[in-house]
């Protein structure tokens, strides 16, 4: 099965049309169903309810798909639990449930694999000097081991000497960069952090210091919610153009991705469109039927990657939604979908009556 | 007796933010007789009171309140409560009530005040345009002279759970009444009321629904319709989250098994003309599919219409089905052979049992014979959420009233 995957792995991410792509990963992803079907107990009896034949060979649209909120619940995998060398946990605001997903190595070594391929496409396969707008702490305790912190060591890879720009209290250390910035200052730069941290506490804290570093070249990518960006009335536009304005002439790459997906990420083009990979694929989903919305149309997010095998996470259906614009044809000339995301769906107000005193 | 100011300065608490939204601060009283002329009076101008004001008709859960306090209504309910004891009410209760219900504060004020008791209602902070409309109305009734009495018996209010307000009317209290989940009856517990105090607690309960399938055949078009709209109402007007909502539907095979078809799509199409269906509805409901479908066997496939009716067959009556739950149109579906096959399986959880096409005598004398814990509310399918004087088990005006024993 892994072979199958490794042939993904070989091939430029963004290289491929609807036609050269869709066989291949359809084949793959029934691969994957089956394989799941196999080896996980609680994948089996969910797809059992769902009909599902592993006889039969099923078009892209018609795969289960595994609603996210059950990462919650159960610990899901399909290898032997000794094989398992990390478990990753989402950043779950306390008092929720956090996501648990089971990774062994062959994963995380496919993981870091594609995400490297990825951003190369972004900003070249050279190592570059790179700035982690976050503090070190959060990667430094392996109980704790959060997407936060398996980002950040993922993302550090790519750099050749890596500079935290935030101390343990998240306290910019503002003459610390400005040092870094001037030992390399002939070089490219890529930055790297959490929307709402690098707002919060980087790109508000340089405008209230007017520190300008007048990077020259350089890419900024960063990932997760804007939902207390939406509430503080932070657009996009207001994002990218606010660290321009503090960092020089470089590129805001907005990118998401599910810390149940590691790796295989849909990052933001200069034209604000986020790429799917030869790697994943998305369908959005109406939600009166769950049937596949039409282009331009706001649906449920379903995500596939053809990267998780220590758990039957390949195709899942997330809690967001979303727009697909385009297929093959952005004018970033990378092939694949491109989409945009539109933010979490919305509680609702639920009727009954249990909690009583809630509130 | 009565709350005085002064006895509420106890040092260090937090008494801030009571907000009356109807009644007053409750000093002085006197209980009385349970159906008290003067009561059921109040009731009756109230419920004119609310019927004449056409804002009633944007709120259909406000109406039922003003039908449970007509005069036909309480006259019934006084005459079937008439015994050879002499009874008067306890005291002062002390109501919990839910936030997710908005109109149930006003039936728990009525029952406490049937039974003769003085009332300090609290309503959780949420915002309801109902409850705003029922204390308006209210406060109106209670401003007339021949209700002073009723008035000082009165306080309908508002505070922040994190106050110690509950601590405070819990320590005067008579009867105490938890509306709402085991979470919420775990909290409260904790906080004492006196020895003498009664306590009224809701639970968090597990409902069902039996159906004949040949007497569902045989229903016209005009009366199938009727009992699929009745199903509506009892489920998906409440998302089916309220206790009382069905969560399985037992079916008494007919030869064909066309009976439960005719119904489901006459359940189906009232469902697609009325009910609000946004995506969390449909992602939440999908999640607790799959759940279910991991943690309980016993489940098999996914009937789907579309995602508006999730239906799925339960092979078999298991001990802890009680659990297995759906919420937005998740029904589980039994086909019923005999109730010894419920024998070990019905649990002190399960509170109502609407029914189609059976008798509801028999039902509960297989609940006496089967010497059941649980099932302490059978009642026609549509009915499901009225709620009455007899809840969870409970006869409320008997409980909350005191039998003077004069021999």
């Amino acid at each position: 099965m892994l072979e199958n995957q490794q042939e993904f792995l070989k091939t430029s991410p963004y290289s491929l049309t609807h036609e050269e792509k869709r066989k291949k990963f359809t084949e793959y992803m029934n691969e994957l169903t089956k394989y799941h079907y196999e080896n996980s107990a609680e994948y089996k009896k969910m797809l059992e309810g769902l009909n599902y034949s592993p006889q039969k060979n099923y078009e892209l649209e018609e795969l289960p798909f595994l609603p996210v909120g059950l990462f919650k619940e159960y610990e899901l995998h399909s290898v032997p639990k000794e094989k398992i060398v990390k478990t990753m946990k989402s950043s779950g605001t306390s008092g929720q449930k956090q996501s648990k997903v089971l990774l062994d190595s062959a994963t995380t070594r496919s993981q870091s694999r594609c995400l490297s391929y990825i951003i190369a496409d972004f900003i070249g396969s050279k190592r570059l000097p790179m700035i982690i707008l976050d503090t070190e702490i959060v990667k430094k305790d392996p109980r704790l081991f959060s997407a936060r912190g398996a980002g950040i060591i993922g993302f550090s890879m790519f750099g050749r000497d890596v500079f935290f720009a935030l101390d343990n209290d998240l306290k910019l250390k503002a003459d610390e960069l400005k040092n870094f910035i001037e030992t390399h200052k002939e070089n490219k730069f890529v930055l790297f952090g959490y929307t709402y941290i690098v707002w919060q506490f980087f790109a508000q804290e340089m405008k209230r210091l007017e520190i300008n570093l007048n990077i020259s070249d350089g890419d900024l990518f960063h990932i997760g919610g804007w939902k207390k960006l939406k509430d503080a009335a932070v657009s996009a536009e207001i994002f990218r153009d606010s660290l321009k304005n503090v960092c020089g002439n470089i590129k805001v790459h907005d990118y998401y991705g599910m810390a149940e997906q590691l790796g295989s990420v849909f990052v933001e083009c200069e034209h604000g469109h986020k790429h799917c990979s030869i790697f994943s694929e998305i369908i959005t989903r109406r939600e009166k039927d769950f049937s596949p919305c039409d282009f331009g149309e706001v649906g449920i997010i379903e995500l596939m990657s053809v990267l998780p095998s220590s758990y039957p996470g390949h195709i899942i259906l997330t809690e967001d939604e979303g727009r697909i614009l385009g297929e093959d044809d952005c004018p970033c000339g990378r092939k694949g979908k491109y989409f945009e995301i539109l933010g979490r769906v919305k509680q609702a107000e639920i009727r009954g009556c249990s909690d009583t005193y809630g509130n | 007796m009565g709350i005085r100011n002064e006895e509420l300065r106890i040092k260090n608490v937090k008494t801030d933010g009571l907000n009356f939204l109807a009644g007053e601060e409750i000093k002085n009283f006197s209980p009385l007789t349970p159906y008290s002329d003067n009561v059921c009076n109040f009731l009756n101008d109230f419920s004119a009171e609310l019927l004449k004001d056409s804002r009633y008709r944007n709120f259909p859960d406000a109406a039922t309140v003003a039908f449970f306090a007509r005069a036909g209504n309480i006259k019934r309910l006084k005459k079937n409560f008439a015994g050879k004891n002499f009874r008067i009410g306890r005291g002062l209760a002390f109501h919990i009530t839910p936030s997710n219900i908005p109109v149930q504060f006003m039936f728990s004020y009525f029952f406490g005040l049937l039974a003769g008791n003085a009332n300090i209602v609290r309503v959780a902070s949420k915002n309801f345009p109902q409850v705003d409309f029922l204390c308006e109305v209210l406060n109106k009734i209670l401003a007339k002279d021949e209700y002073k009495k009723i008035r000082e018996m009165t306080s309908i209010v508002r505070y922040d759970r994190e106050s110690d307000w509950t601590k405070i009317f819990s320590s005067k209290c008579h009867v105490r009444l938890i509306w709402g989940g085991d979470s919420t009856i775990e909290n409260i517990r904790k906080i004492p009321i006196p020895p003498r105090a009664v306590e009224l607690v809701f639970a968090d309960r597990y409902s069902l629904a039996i159906l004949d399938e040949n007497s569902v055949e045989n229903l016209n078009e005009t009366e199938l319709n009727r009992l699929a709209q009745n199903f509506y109402n009892d489920t998906y007007l409440v998302d089916q989250n309220a206790c009382s909502s069905p969560q399985l539907i037992l079916w008494k095979s007919s030869e064909s098994f066309h009976g439960r078809e005719k119904f489901w799509s006459a359940v189906e199409k009232i469902v697609h003309e009325k009910y609000d269906f946004p995506p969390i509805k449909a992602t939440t409901k999908y999640t607790n599919f799959c759940q279910n479908a991991i943690d309980f066997p016993q489940t098999e496939k996914l009937f789907k219409h579309d995602n508006f009716l999730y239906r799925v067959n339960v092979s078999e009556p298991f001990e802890g089905i009680e659990n297995l739950r759906g919420k937005f149109g998740l029904f589980y579906e039994n086909n019923f052979s005999s109730w010894q096959d419920w024998r070990e399986i019905v649990s002190e959880k399960f509170q109502t049992l609407t029914y189609f096409g059976f008798s509801p005598k028999d039902l509960a004398e297989e609940v006496i014979k089967n010497n059941w814990l649980g099932i302490d509310r059978i009642v026609p399918i549509g009915r499901a959420l009225d709620i009455g004087i007899f809840w969870d088990g409970y006869d409320l005006i008997g409980q909350m009233s005191r039998v003077i024993d004069a021999q």
